[in-house]
Protein backbone atom coordinates (compact mmCIF):
# COMPACT_ATOMS: atom_id res chain seq x y z
CA UNK A 1 0.00 0.00 0.00
CA UNK A 2 1.60 3.38 -0.75
CA UNK A 3 2.68 6.06 1.97
CA UNK A 4 1.35 9.62 2.15
CA UNK A 5 3.63 11.79 0.22
CA UNK A 6 2.57 14.70 2.75
CA UNK A 7 3.68 12.40 5.86
CA UNK A 8 7.01 11.09 4.99
CA UNK A 9 8.91 8.63 7.26
CA UNK A 10 10.37 11.15 9.54
CA UNK A 11 6.93 12.96 10.66
CA UNK A 12 5.46 9.48 11.05
CA UNK A 13 8.57 8.53 13.35
CA UNK A 14 8.28 11.55 15.67
CA UNK A 15 4.56 10.98 15.95
CA UNK A 16 5.44 7.41 17.46
CA UNK A 17 8.32 8.88 19.76
CA UNK A 18 5.09 11.37 21.28
CA UNK A 19 3.05 8.11 21.19
CA UNK A 20 5.21 6.30 23.38
CA UNK A 21 6.53 9.11 25.51
CA UNK A 22 3.33 10.83 26.37
CA UNK A 23 1.64 7.50 26.43
CA UNK A 24 0.46 7.69 30.00
CA UNK A 25 -1.56 11.26 29.19
CA UNK A 26 -2.50 10.45 26.20
CA UNK A 27 -4.81 7.70 27.88
CA UNK A 28 -5.73 10.17 31.22
CA UNK A 29 -7.46 12.42 28.58
CA UNK A 30 -8.37 9.53 26.75
CA UNK A 31 -10.43 7.73 29.44
CA UNK A 32 -12.71 10.92 29.70
CA UNK A 33 -14.03 10.59 26.56
CA UNK A 34 -17.37 9.65 25.72
CA UNK A 35 -16.47 7.10 23.75
CA UNK A 36 -14.50 5.24 26.74
CA UNK A 37 -16.23 6.77 29.53
CA UNK A 38 -19.55 5.39 28.54
CA UNK A 39 -18.55 1.77 28.31
CA UNK A 40 -16.11 1.65 31.38
CA UNK A 41 -18.41 3.27 33.65
CA UNK A 42 -17.25 0.92 36.57
CA UNK A 43 -13.63 1.40 36.57
CA UNK A 44 -11.96 4.37 35.43
CA UNK A 45 -8.55 2.73 35.69
CA UNK A 46 -10.06 0.06 32.93
CA UNK A 47 -10.39 2.32 30.65
CA UNK A 48 -7.12 4.04 30.99
CA UNK A 49 -5.39 0.46 30.32
CA UNK A 50 -7.98 0.67 27.00
CA UNK A 51 -7.07 3.90 25.83
CA UNK A 52 -3.29 2.82 26.96
CA UNK A 53 -3.69 -0.30 24.34
CA UNK A 54 -5.49 1.87 21.42
CA UNK A 55 -1.83 4.21 21.80
CA UNK A 56 0.44 1.01 21.57
CA UNK A 57 -1.35 -0.04 18.56
CA UNK A 58 -1.44 3.96 17.08
CA UNK A 59 2.41 3.60 17.46
CA UNK A 60 3.26 0.41 16.06
CA UNK A 61 1.53 1.69 12.91
CA UNK A 62 2.72 4.83 12.80
CA UNK A 63 6.39 3.04 13.29
CA UNK A 64 4.98 1.18 10.34
CA UNK A 65 4.56 4.03 8.32
CA UNK A 66 1.37 3.35 6.72
CA UNK A 67 -0.83 6.11 8.26
CA UNK A 68 -3.39 5.19 5.73
CA UNK A 69 -3.57 1.31 5.21
CA UNK A 70 -6.46 -0.31 7.38
CA UNK A 71 -4.71 -3.41 7.23
CA UNK A 72 -1.33 -2.51 8.94
CA UNK A 73 -0.81 -5.19 11.00
CA UNK A 74 -0.56 -2.73 14.09
CA UNK A 75 -4.30 -1.61 13.77
CA UNK A 76 -5.35 -5.52 14.50
CA UNK A 77 -4.57 -5.18 18.12
CA UNK A 78 -7.43 -1.83 17.24
CA UNK A 79 -9.47 -3.40 15.94
CA UNK A 80 -10.11 -6.32 19.00
CA UNK A 81 -9.97 -3.88 21.32
CA UNK A 82 -11.76 -0.94 20.04
CA UNK A 83 -14.22 -3.69 18.32
CA UNK A 84 -15.61 -4.83 21.62
CA UNK A 85 -15.70 -1.34 22.97
CA UNK A 86 -17.96 -0.40 19.71
CA UNK A 87 -19.78 -3.57 19.74
CA UNK A 88 -20.84 -2.67 23.45
CA UNK A 89 -21.72 0.77 22.42
CA UNK A 90 -23.92 -0.31 19.60
CA UNK A 91 -25.70 -2.97 22.00
CA UNK A 92 -26.93 0.52 24.10
CA UNK A 93 -28.24 1.16 20.63
CA UNK A 94 -25.50 3.44 19.58
CA UNK A 95 -24.96 3.84 15.55
CA UNK A 96 -22.06 3.58 13.89
CA UNK A 97 -21.86 6.67 12.66
CA UNK A 98 -22.39 8.07 16.31
CA UNK A 99 -19.44 5.48 16.62
CA UNK A 100 -17.57 6.72 14.41
CA UNK A 101 -18.04 10.39 15.90
CA UNK A 102 -16.68 9.27 19.20
CA UNK A 103 -13.35 7.91 17.79
CA UNK A 104 -12.57 11.07 15.96
CA UNK A 105 -13.25 13.07 19.08
CA UNK A 106 -10.15 11.04 20.33
CA UNK A 107 -8.25 13.53 17.89
CA UNK A 108 -8.57 16.47 19.54
CA UNK A 109 -6.92 15.54 22.86
CA UNK A 110 -4.05 14.11 21.37
CA UNK A 111 -3.68 16.52 18.85
CA UNK A 112 -3.23 18.97 21.82
CA UNK A 113 -0.61 17.22 23.70
CA UNK A 114 1.28 17.07 20.15
CA UNK A 115 1.22 20.62 19.86
CA UNK A 116 2.62 21.27 23.18
CA UNK A 117 5.26 19.75 21.99
CA UNK A 118 6.71 22.05 19.82
CA UNK A 119 7.71 25.49 20.55
CA UNK A 120 6.70 27.12 17.63
CA UNK A 121 3.05 25.19 16.47
CA UNK A 122 2.90 26.79 13.16
CA UNK A 123 6.63 25.34 12.03
CA UNK A 124 6.77 23.17 8.58
CA UNK A 125 7.87 20.33 11.05
CA UNK A 126 4.97 20.91 13.53
CA UNK A 127 2.42 20.65 10.85
CA UNK A 128 3.39 17.47 9.39
CA UNK A 129 3.50 15.79 12.71
CA UNK A 130 0.38 17.08 13.39
CA UNK A 131 -1.03 16.31 9.81
CA UNK A 132 0.58 12.47 10.10
CA UNK A 133 -1.68 12.37 13.32
CA UNK A 134 -4.59 13.11 11.84
CA UNK A 135 -3.48 10.74 9.12
CA UNK A 136 -3.70 8.11 12.10
CA UNK A 137 -6.50 8.89 13.93
CA UNK A 138 -8.48 8.98 10.25
CA UNK A 139 -7.55 5.82 9.44
CA UNK A 140 -8.29 4.58 13.01
CA UNK A 141 -12.05 5.84 12.15
CA UNK A 142 -12.46 3.42 9.50
CA UNK A 143 -11.27 0.81 11.46
CA UNK A 144 -13.39 1.02 13.94
CA UNK A 145 -16.48 2.03 11.73
CA UNK A 146 -15.80 -1.06 9.72
CA UNK A 147 -15.31 -3.57 12.65
CA UNK A 148 -18.70 -1.69 14.32
CA UNK A 149 -20.64 -2.67 11.26
CA UNK A 150 -19.56 -5.80 10.53
CA UNK A 151 -20.24 -6.96 14.77
CA UNK A 152 -23.34 -5.30 13.98
CA UNK A 153 -24.06 -7.75 10.59
CA UNK A 154 -22.65 -10.35 12.73
CA UNK A 155 -25.34 -10.39 15.54
CA UNK A 156 -27.67 -9.53 13.10
CA UNK A 157 -27.88 -12.58 10.65
CA UNK A 158 -27.19 -14.82 13.95
CA UNK A 159 -30.28 -13.40 15.39
CA UNK A 160 -32.14 -14.00 12.10
CA UNK A 161 -31.41 -17.53 11.87
CA UNK A 162 -32.16 -18.38 15.72
CA UNK A 163 -35.65 -16.71 14.90
CA UNK A 164 -35.95 -18.46 11.72
CA UNK A 165 -35.13 -21.96 13.63
CA UNK A 166 -37.54 -20.83 16.58
CA UNK A 167 -40.46 -19.82 14.67
CA UNK A 168 -41.18 -23.31 12.50
CA UNK A 169 -41.20 -25.53 14.58
CA UNK A 170 -42.79 -29.11 13.56
CA UNK A 171 -44.81 -31.19 15.32
CA UNK A 172 -45.95 -34.65 15.31
CA UNK A 173 -49.92 -35.09 15.68
CA UNK A 174 -50.28 -38.66 14.63
CA UNK A 175 -48.51 -41.44 13.67
CA UNK A 176 -48.19 -40.43 9.95
CA UNK A 177 -49.48 -37.06 10.44
CA UNK A 178 -47.30 -34.31 10.84
CA UNK A 179 -48.03 -30.13 11.10
CA UNK A 180 -46.39 -27.06 10.90
CA UNK A 181 -47.97 -24.40 12.49
CA UNK A 182 -47.30 -20.85 11.07
CA UNK A 183 -47.26 -18.09 12.48
CA UNK A 184 -46.33 -14.51 11.11
CA UNK A 185 -45.15 -13.13 8.28
CA UNK A 186 -43.49 -15.58 5.75
CA UNK A 187 -40.46 -14.25 3.40
CA UNK A 188 -38.33 -15.85 1.26
CA UNK A 189 -35.99 -16.88 3.56
CA UNK A 190 -38.50 -18.24 6.13
CA UNK A 191 -40.12 -20.01 3.45
CA UNK A 192 -37.28 -22.33 2.76
CA UNK A 193 -36.69 -23.20 6.55
CA UNK A 194 -40.40 -24.26 6.67
CA UNK A 195 -39.83 -26.20 3.85
CA UNK A 196 -36.26 -28.11 4.94
CA UNK A 197 -38.05 -28.44 8.03
CA UNK A 198 -41.67 -29.70 7.15
CA UNK A 199 -39.64 -32.58 4.72
CA UNK A 200 -37.18 -33.48 6.93
CA UNK A 201 -39.83 -34.62 9.31
CA UNK A 202 -41.44 -36.31 6.38
CA UNK A 203 -38.69 -38.41 6.51
CA UNK A 204 -37.79 -38.90 9.77
CA UNK A 205 -41.75 -39.39 11.04
CA UNK A 206 -42.54 -41.41 8.04
CA UNK A 207 -45.44 -39.08 7.55
CA UNK A 208 -47.94 -39.24 4.92
CA UNK A 209 -49.78 -36.00 5.91
CA UNK A 210 -48.24 -32.90 6.26
CA UNK A 211 -50.57 -30.14 7.58
CA UNK A 212 -49.44 -26.46 6.65
CA UNK A 213 -51.64 -24.68 9.03
CA UNK A 214 -51.56 -20.55 7.93
CA UNK A 215 -54.17 -19.35 10.62
CA UNK A 216 -51.39 -17.36 12.26
CA UNK A 217 -50.20 -15.81 9.11
CA UNK A 218 -51.45 -11.87 8.42
CA UNK A 219 -51.14 -12.20 5.11
CA UNK A 220 -50.34 -13.89 1.27
CA UNK A 221 -49.05 -12.68 -1.60
CA UNK A 222 -48.01 -14.55 -4.58
CA UNK A 223 -44.32 -15.03 -2.85
CA UNK A 224 -45.70 -16.79 -0.74
CA UNK A 225 -48.36 -18.44 -2.05
CA UNK A 226 -45.64 -19.59 -4.72
CA UNK A 227 -43.60 -21.12 -1.60
CA UNK A 228 -46.62 -22.86 -0.44
CA UNK A 229 -47.14 -24.59 -3.84
CA UNK A 230 -43.56 -25.72 -3.83
CA UNK A 231 -43.26 -27.17 -0.79
CA UNK A 232 -46.93 -29.32 -1.46
CA UNK A 233 -44.87 -30.17 -5.04
CA UNK A 234 -41.51 -31.09 -2.80
CA UNK A 235 -43.95 -33.42 -0.19
CA UNK A 236 -45.20 -34.92 -3.05
CA UNK A 237 -42.44 -35.77 -5.04
CA UNK A 238 -41.35 -37.90 -1.73
CA UNK A 239 -44.79 -39.23 -1.15
CA UNK A 240 -47.00 -36.89 1.14
CA UNK A 241 -49.30 -35.15 0.90
CA UNK A 242 -49.82 -31.62 2.00
CA UNK A 243 -52.90 -30.33 3.14
CA UNK A 244 -52.80 -26.32 4.03
CA UNK A 245 -55.60 -25.26 6.14
CA UNK A 246 -56.62 -22.01 8.30
CA UNK A 247 -57.01 -19.89 4.95
CA UNK A 248 -59.06 -16.98 6.45
CA UNK A 249 -61.35 -15.49 4.14
CA UNK A 250 -59.20 -12.11 3.64
CA UNK A 251 -56.52 -14.27 2.01
CA UNK A 252 -58.40 -16.80 0.09
CA UNK A 253 -60.07 -13.09 -1.36
CA UNK A 254 -55.95 -11.95 -2.22
CA UNK A 255 -55.06 -15.39 -3.77
CA UNK A 256 -58.07 -15.16 -6.05
CA UNK A 257 -57.23 -11.69 -6.97
CA UNK A 258 -53.64 -12.42 -7.52
CA UNK A 259 -55.02 -15.35 -9.81
CA UNK A 260 -53.37 -17.75 -8.06
CA UNK A 261 -54.36 -21.20 -8.64
CA UNK A 262 -54.26 -23.63 -5.59
CA UNK A 263 -56.21 -25.94 -7.38
CA UNK A 264 -54.02 -28.66 -7.19
CA UNK A 265 -53.63 -28.12 -3.07
CA UNK A 266 -55.67 -30.05 -0.56
CA UNK A 267 -57.18 -26.93 1.65
CA UNK A 268 -59.11 -26.82 4.81
CA UNK A 269 -60.84 -24.64 7.18
CA UNK A 270 -59.81 -25.16 9.92
CA UNK A 271 -56.58 -27.27 11.65
CA UNK A 272 -59.09 -29.71 13.06
CA UNK A 273 -60.72 -30.21 9.82
CA UNK A 274 -57.03 -30.93 7.67
CA UNK A 275 -56.20 -33.84 10.76
CA UNK A 276 -59.91 -34.83 10.73
CA UNK A 277 -59.21 -35.51 6.58
CA UNK A 278 -55.63 -36.92 7.12
CA UNK A 279 -56.88 -39.16 9.49
CA UNK A 280 -59.71 -40.74 7.72
CA UNK A 281 -57.26 -40.81 4.39
CA UNK A 282 -55.31 -43.38 7.04
CA UNK A 283 -58.24 -45.35 7.82
CA UNK A 284 -58.31 -44.51 11.67
CA UNK A 285 -61.67 -44.48 13.02
CA UNK A 286 -63.22 -41.25 14.58
CA UNK A 287 -65.86 -42.27 16.76
CA UNK A 288 -68.50 -39.51 18.00
CA UNK A 289 -69.10 -35.82 16.73
CA UNK A 290 -65.94 -34.69 15.15
CA UNK A 291 -64.09 -31.97 17.40
CA UNK A 292 -64.83 -28.52 16.49
CA UNK A 293 -61.69 -26.60 17.61
CA UNK A 294 -61.39 -23.07 16.82
CA UNK A 295 -59.00 -22.34 14.27
CA UNK A 296 -58.03 -19.07 15.21
CA UNK A 297 -55.45 -18.52 17.88
CA UNK B 1 -16.98 -10.60 -7.82
CA UNK B 2 -13.29 -10.82 -7.14
CA UNK B 3 -11.58 -14.06 -7.04
CA UNK B 4 -9.62 -14.35 -3.38
CA UNK B 5 -6.13 -14.63 -3.45
CA UNK B 6 -4.63 -17.78 -3.78
CA UNK B 7 -7.38 -19.57 -4.52
CA UNK B 8 -6.56 -22.06 -7.90
CA UNK B 9 -9.43 -22.80 -9.88
CA UNK B 10 -10.29 -26.37 -10.86
CA UNK B 11 -10.63 -27.15 -14.55
CA UNK B 12 -12.13 -30.42 -15.70
CA UNK B 13 -12.86 -31.76 -19.59
CA UNK B 14 -16.06 -32.08 -20.48
CA UNK B 15 -15.85 -34.63 -22.90
CA UNK B 16 -18.58 -37.68 -22.44
CA UNK B 17 -20.98 -39.66 -20.09
CA UNK B 18 -18.15 -39.83 -17.85
CA UNK B 19 -17.17 -36.81 -17.44
CA UNK B 20 -20.43 -35.36 -16.64
CA UNK B 21 -20.56 -38.07 -13.59
CA UNK B 22 -16.91 -36.78 -12.61
CA UNK B 23 -17.73 -33.13 -12.96
CA UNK B 24 -20.84 -33.61 -10.59
CA UNK B 25 -18.49 -35.20 -8.35
CA UNK B 26 -15.79 -32.43 -8.62
CA UNK B 27 -18.42 -30.14 -8.00
CA UNK B 28 -20.02 -31.97 -5.02
CA UNK B 29 -16.33 -31.90 -3.30
CA UNK B 30 -15.47 -27.91 -4.11
CA UNK B 31 -19.28 -27.33 -2.36
CA UNK B 32 -18.74 -30.10 0.53
CA UNK B 33 -15.75 -28.26 1.29
CA UNK B 34 -16.93 -24.56 1.20
CA UNK B 35 -19.34 -25.85 3.73
CA UNK B 36 -22.37 -25.93 1.82
CA UNK B 37 -25.19 -27.39 2.95
CA UNK B 38 -26.79 -30.12 1.75
CA UNK B 39 -29.77 -28.49 0.19
CA UNK B 40 -27.68 -26.24 -1.50
CA UNK B 41 -25.14 -28.43 -2.45
CA UNK B 42 -28.06 -30.67 -4.22
CA UNK B 43 -29.31 -27.38 -6.06
CA UNK B 44 -25.59 -26.14 -7.23
CA UNK B 45 -24.55 -29.93 -8.03
CA UNK B 46 -27.81 -30.48 -10.11
CA UNK B 47 -27.33 -26.78 -12.23
CA UNK B 48 -24.12 -27.85 -13.23
CA UNK B 49 -25.35 -31.19 -14.27
CA UNK B 50 -27.82 -29.40 -16.41
CA UNK B 51 -24.76 -27.05 -17.75
CA UNK B 52 -22.29 -29.72 -18.18
CA UNK B 53 -24.84 -31.63 -20.50
CA UNK B 54 -25.56 -28.77 -22.54
CA UNK B 55 -21.68 -27.75 -23.28
CA UNK B 56 -21.57 -31.86 -23.94
CA UNK B 57 -24.50 -32.41 -26.62
CA UNK B 58 -25.19 -28.52 -27.75
CA UNK B 59 -21.43 -27.06 -27.70
CA UNK B 60 -20.01 -30.21 -29.10
CA UNK B 61 -17.67 -30.72 -25.72
CA UNK B 62 -15.58 -27.84 -23.89
CA UNK B 63 -14.40 -28.01 -20.11
CA UNK B 64 -15.70 -26.50 -16.70
CA UNK B 65 -14.51 -24.56 -14.64
CA UNK B 66 -14.82 -24.47 -10.79
CA UNK B 67 -13.61 -21.40 -8.84
CA UNK B 68 -13.76 -20.56 -5.38
CA UNK B 69 -15.25 -16.46 -5.35
CA UNK B 70 -15.49 -14.21 -2.59
CA UNK B 71 -17.07 -10.79 -1.71
CA UNK B 72 -16.73 -9.42 1.06
CA UNK B 73 -17.52 -11.37 3.87
CA UNK B 74 -19.49 -13.86 0.96
CA UNK B 75 -18.03 -16.89 -0.09
CA UNK B 76 -19.20 -18.81 -2.91
CA UNK B 77 -18.06 -21.33 -6.18
CA UNK B 78 -18.17 -19.95 -9.65
CA UNK B 79 -18.56 -22.64 -12.27
CA UNK B 80 -17.93 -21.37 -15.83
CA UNK B 81 -19.11 -23.75 -18.70
CA UNK B 82 -16.94 -23.36 -21.68
CA UNK B 83 -17.64 -24.68 -25.00
CA UNK B 84 -16.38 -23.67 -28.66
CA UNK B 85 -19.76 -25.00 -30.09
CA UNK B 86 -22.13 -23.12 -32.60
CA UNK B 87 -23.12 -20.71 -30.08
CA UNK B 88 -26.80 -19.87 -29.47
CA UNK B 89 -28.64 -17.95 -32.11
CA UNK B 90 -31.67 -16.82 -29.63
CA UNK B 91 -30.88 -17.09 -26.06
CA UNK B 92 -34.12 -15.37 -25.31
CA UNK B 93 -36.20 -18.74 -26.81
CA UNK B 94 -33.13 -20.97 -25.36
CA UNK B 95 -34.00 -19.42 -22.11
CA UNK B 96 -37.75 -20.53 -22.13
CA UNK B 97 -38.73 -23.35 -20.15
CA UNK B 98 -39.32 -26.23 -22.20
CA UNK B 99 -37.81 -25.36 -25.63
CA UNK B 100 -35.53 -27.80 -26.88
CA UNK B 101 -33.12 -28.92 -29.44
CA UNK B 102 -31.42 -31.62 -28.18
CA UNK B 103 -34.66 -34.15 -27.15
CA UNK B 104 -34.84 -33.29 -23.61
CA UNK B 105 -37.04 -31.56 -21.03
CA UNK B 106 -35.88 -28.11 -22.40
CA UNK B 107 -35.12 -27.20 -18.35
CA UNK B 108 -31.09 -26.83 -18.91
CA UNK B 109 -30.54 -23.45 -19.12
CA UNK B 110 -33.57 -21.42 -17.34
CA UNK B 111 -33.60 -24.67 -14.58
CA UNK B 112 -30.26 -24.25 -13.65
CA UNK B 113 -30.57 -20.66 -13.80
CA UNK B 114 -33.13 -20.78 -11.12
CA UNK B 115 -31.19 -23.53 -8.84
CA UNK B 116 -28.27 -20.31 -8.35
CA UNK B 117 -27.56 -17.12 -7.38
CA UNK B 118 -26.13 -15.80 -10.04
CA UNK B 119 -26.27 -16.54 -13.99
CA UNK B 120 -24.70 -15.88 -17.23
CA UNK B 121 -24.49 -16.27 -20.51
CA UNK B 122 -21.97 -15.36 -23.14
CA UNK B 123 -22.62 -16.63 -26.69
CA UNK B 124 -21.95 -15.33 -30.28
CA UNK B 125 -23.30 -18.09 -33.19
CA UNK B 126 -19.72 -19.77 -34.33
CA UNK B 127 -18.17 -18.47 -31.43
CA UNK B 128 -19.22 -20.73 -28.29
CA UNK B 129 -20.74 -20.39 -25.35
CA UNK B 130 -19.60 -19.60 -21.54
CA UNK B 131 -22.25 -19.85 -18.99
CA UNK B 132 -21.21 -18.74 -15.54
CA UNK B 133 -22.97 -19.44 -12.78
CA UNK B 134 -22.61 -18.43 -8.91
CA UNK B 135 -23.70 -19.62 -5.53
CA UNK B 136 -23.12 -17.76 -2.32
CA UNK B 137 -23.10 -19.62 1.13
CA UNK B 138 -26.20 -19.29 2.92
CA UNK B 139 -26.22 -17.10 6.02
CA UNK B 140 -23.71 -14.60 4.35
CA UNK B 141 -24.97 -11.57 2.71
CA UNK B 142 -25.31 -12.32 -0.40
CA UNK B 143 -24.85 -9.43 -3.93
CA UNK B 144 -27.60 -10.86 -5.65
CA UNK B 145 -28.37 -9.26 -8.89
CA UNK B 146 -31.66 -9.94 -10.62
CA UNK B 147 -31.41 -13.78 -11.22
CA UNK B 148 -35.23 -13.72 -12.65
CA UNK C 1 -29.99 -42.80 -28.89
CA UNK C 2 -29.61 -46.70 -28.63
CA UNK C 3 -26.33 -47.05 -29.91
CA UNK C 4 -24.47 -49.02 -26.92
CA UNK C 5 -22.14 -47.02 -24.92
CA UNK C 6 -18.11 -48.17 -23.98
CA UNK C 7 -19.20 -50.71 -21.11
CA UNK C 8 -18.38 -47.92 -18.19
CA UNK C 9 -22.10 -47.71 -16.91
CA UNK C 10 -23.02 -50.67 -14.76
CA UNK C 11 -26.53 -51.85 -15.57
CA UNK C 12 -28.55 -51.40 -13.08
CA UNK C 13 -30.21 -55.11 -11.67
CA UNK C 14 -34.39 -55.56 -11.81
CA UNK C 15 -35.58 -57.47 -9.10
CA UNK C 16 -39.18 -59.34 -10.39
CA UNK C 17 -41.42 -59.67 -6.83
CA UNK C 18 -44.79 -60.98 -7.69
CA UNK C 19 -46.05 -59.20 -10.21
CA UNK C 20 -44.17 -56.34 -9.60
CA UNK C 21 -40.84 -55.10 -10.61
CA UNK C 22 -38.43 -53.26 -8.10
CA UNK C 23 -35.38 -51.23 -8.79
CA UNK C 24 -33.10 -49.74 -6.62
CA UNK C 25 -31.06 -46.75 -7.84
CA UNK C 26 -27.62 -45.98 -6.21
CA UNK C 27 -25.25 -42.92 -6.27
CA UNK C 28 -24.39 -41.07 -9.36
CA UNK C 29 -26.11 -42.35 -12.46
CA UNK C 30 -24.87 -42.11 -15.92
CA UNK C 31 -26.77 -40.86 -18.88
CA UNK C 32 -26.41 -44.68 -20.43
CA UNK C 33 -27.22 -46.21 -17.73
CA UNK C 34 -30.62 -44.41 -16.79
CA UNK C 35 -31.46 -44.79 -20.52
CA UNK C 36 -30.18 -48.44 -20.45
CA UNK C 37 -32.74 -48.91 -17.25
CA UNK C 38 -35.75 -47.81 -19.75
CA UNK C 39 -35.04 -49.99 -22.14
CA UNK C 40 -34.82 -52.56 -20.24
CA UNK C 41 -37.67 -52.14 -18.05
CA UNK C 42 -39.89 -51.85 -20.69
CA UNK C 43 -38.53 -55.01 -22.37
CA UNK C 44 -39.44 -57.00 -19.42
CA UNK C 45 -42.84 -55.62 -18.66
CA UNK C 46 -43.52 -56.07 -22.57
CA UNK C 47 -41.89 -59.81 -21.95
CA UNK C 48 -43.42 -60.64 -18.77
CA UNK C 49 -46.02 -63.21 -20.88
CA UNK C 50 -46.47 -65.77 -17.29
CA UNK C 51 -48.49 -63.42 -15.16
CA UNK C 52 -48.45 -60.00 -16.35
CA UNK C 53 -46.61 -56.94 -14.67
CA UNK C 54 -48.57 -54.72 -12.99
CA UNK C 55 -46.13 -52.21 -10.85
CA UNK C 56 -42.73 -50.87 -11.26
CA UNK C 57 -41.13 -49.83 -7.46
CA UNK C 58 -38.00 -47.60 -8.78
CA UNK C 59 -36.47 -46.45 -5.35
CA UNK C 60 -34.69 -43.69 -5.20
CA UNK C 61 -33.45 -43.50 -1.71
CA UNK C 62 -30.29 -43.78 -2.70
CA UNK C 63 -29.58 -40.79 -5.72
CA UNK C 64 -28.12 -37.81 -4.06
CA UNK C 65 -28.67 -35.85 -7.63
CA UNK C 66 -31.69 -36.12 -9.55
CA UNK C 67 -31.09 -33.55 -12.68
CA UNK C 68 -33.74 -33.30 -15.93
CA UNK C 69 -32.29 -35.87 -17.43
CA UNK C 70 -33.09 -38.49 -15.54
CA UNK C 71 -36.15 -36.87 -14.54
CA UNK C 72 -37.09 -37.52 -18.09
CA UNK C 73 -36.06 -40.89 -18.26
CA UNK C 74 -38.50 -41.90 -15.22
CA UNK C 75 -41.19 -40.07 -16.65
CA UNK C 76 -40.60 -42.28 -19.84
CA UNK C 77 -40.49 -45.20 -18.03
CA UNK C 78 -43.75 -44.89 -16.01
CA UNK C 79 -45.39 -43.42 -19.75
CA UNK C 80 -44.58 -47.02 -21.28
CA UNK C 81 -45.36 -48.61 -18.15
CA UNK C 82 -48.84 -46.84 -18.46
CA UNK C 83 -49.36 -48.26 -21.76
CA UNK C 84 -48.64 -52.03 -20.80
CA UNK C 85 -51.37 -51.60 -18.07
CA UNK C 86 -48.33 -51.21 -15.53
CA UNK C 87 -47.62 -48.45 -12.95
CA UNK C 88 -45.28 -47.01 -11.54
CA UNK C 89 -43.97 -45.60 -8.17
CA UNK C 90 -41.39 -43.52 -7.56
CA UNK C 91 -40.25 -43.57 -3.59
CA UNK C 92 -38.01 -42.66 -1.42
CA UNK C 93 -36.84 -39.19 -2.53
CA UNK C 94 -34.44 -37.51 -0.57
CA UNK C 95 -35.92 -33.73 0.69
CA UNK C 96 -32.93 -31.85 -0.94
CA UNK C 97 -33.52 -33.97 -4.13
CA UNK C 98 -37.19 -32.83 -4.26
CA UNK C 99 -36.87 -29.33 -3.35
CA UNK C 100 -34.29 -29.09 -6.36
CA UNK C 101 -36.60 -30.86 -8.68
CA UNK C 102 -39.27 -28.67 -7.73
CA UNK C 103 -37.22 -25.60 -8.38
CA UNK C 104 -36.22 -27.17 -11.82
CA UNK C 105 -39.38 -26.91 -12.50
CA UNK C 106 -39.59 -31.07 -12.79
CA UNK C 107 -42.57 -32.04 -11.12
CA UNK C 108 -43.27 -35.14 -12.37
CA UNK C 109 -46.89 -34.96 -12.46
CA UNK C 110 -47.44 -38.77 -14.29
CA UNK C 111 -45.39 -40.45 -11.39
CA UNK C 112 -47.18 -42.29 -8.20
CA UNK C 113 -44.61 -41.23 -5.21
CA UNK C 114 -44.48 -43.13 -1.92
CA UNK C 115 -42.08 -42.26 1.05
CA UNK C 116 -40.51 -46.05 0.84
CA UNK C 117 -40.77 -49.27 -0.94
CA UNK C 118 -43.29 -50.90 1.92
CA UNK C 119 -45.96 -47.99 1.24
CA UNK C 120 -45.33 -48.62 -2.48
CA UNK C 121 -46.17 -52.17 -2.71
CA UNK C 122 -49.14 -51.11 -0.15
CA UNK C 123 -50.02 -48.45 -3.04
CA UNK C 124 -49.98 -50.86 -5.55
CA UNK C 125 -51.82 -53.91 -3.75
CA UNK C 126 -54.56 -51.45 -3.74
CA UNK C 127 -57.27 -50.00 -7.13
CA UNK C 128 -55.81 -48.68 -9.62
CA UNK C 129 -58.03 -45.52 -10.35
CA UNK C 130 -58.55 -44.84 -13.82
CA UNK C 131 -55.86 -42.45 -15.77
CA UNK C 132 -52.96 -43.01 -12.90
CA UNK C 133 -52.78 -40.05 -12.37
CA UNK C 134 -51.20 -38.22 -8.52
CA UNK C 135 -52.45 -40.23 -6.07
CA UNK C 136 -54.74 -37.11 -5.49
CA UNK C 137 -58.21 -39.80 -6.47
CA UNK C 138 -57.64 -42.89 -4.92
CA UNK C 139 -58.73 -43.95 -0.87
CA UNK C 140 -60.74 -41.72 1.09
CA UNK C 141 -63.43 -42.34 3.84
Amino acid sequence: MSEHDAAPGAAAQQVRAFLERRREQIAQRWADAPLFRTVFTVSRDEAVEASKAVADALAAVAASGRLEDITAAGYGTVREQLGRTAAARARTGCSPARIADEVAALRAPAAELLRAEFPDPAAPRAQECLLALALLMGTLRLVVMETALSTGEDLIERQRQQLLEATTPVIKLWDGIIAVPLIGTLDSARSQVVMENLLDAVVAERARYAILDITGVPTVDSLVAQHLMKTVAAARLMGAECVVSGIRPAIAQTIVHLGIDLGAIVTRARLSDALVYALRRLDVEISGPVPAVAGRP
Amino acid sequence: MQTSPGTAATILPIGSDADLAWARHQVRQAAAALGFGLVQQTKLITAASELARNTLVHGGGGHLEITPVAHGKARGLRLSFVDTGPGIRDLELAMTDGYTTGGGLGLGLSGARRLVHEFRVDTRPGGGTTVTVVMWLAGMPVPRPGTG
Amino acid sequence: MSVPSPGYAAPVPVLALGDVLLVTLQGDLHDDTAERLRQDLTRRIARHSGGRVTGVVIDISGVEVVDSYLGRVLAEIAASARLLAARTVLTGMRPAVAITLVELGLTLPGLLTALDVERALELLSGPDPAGARAPDAEGGG
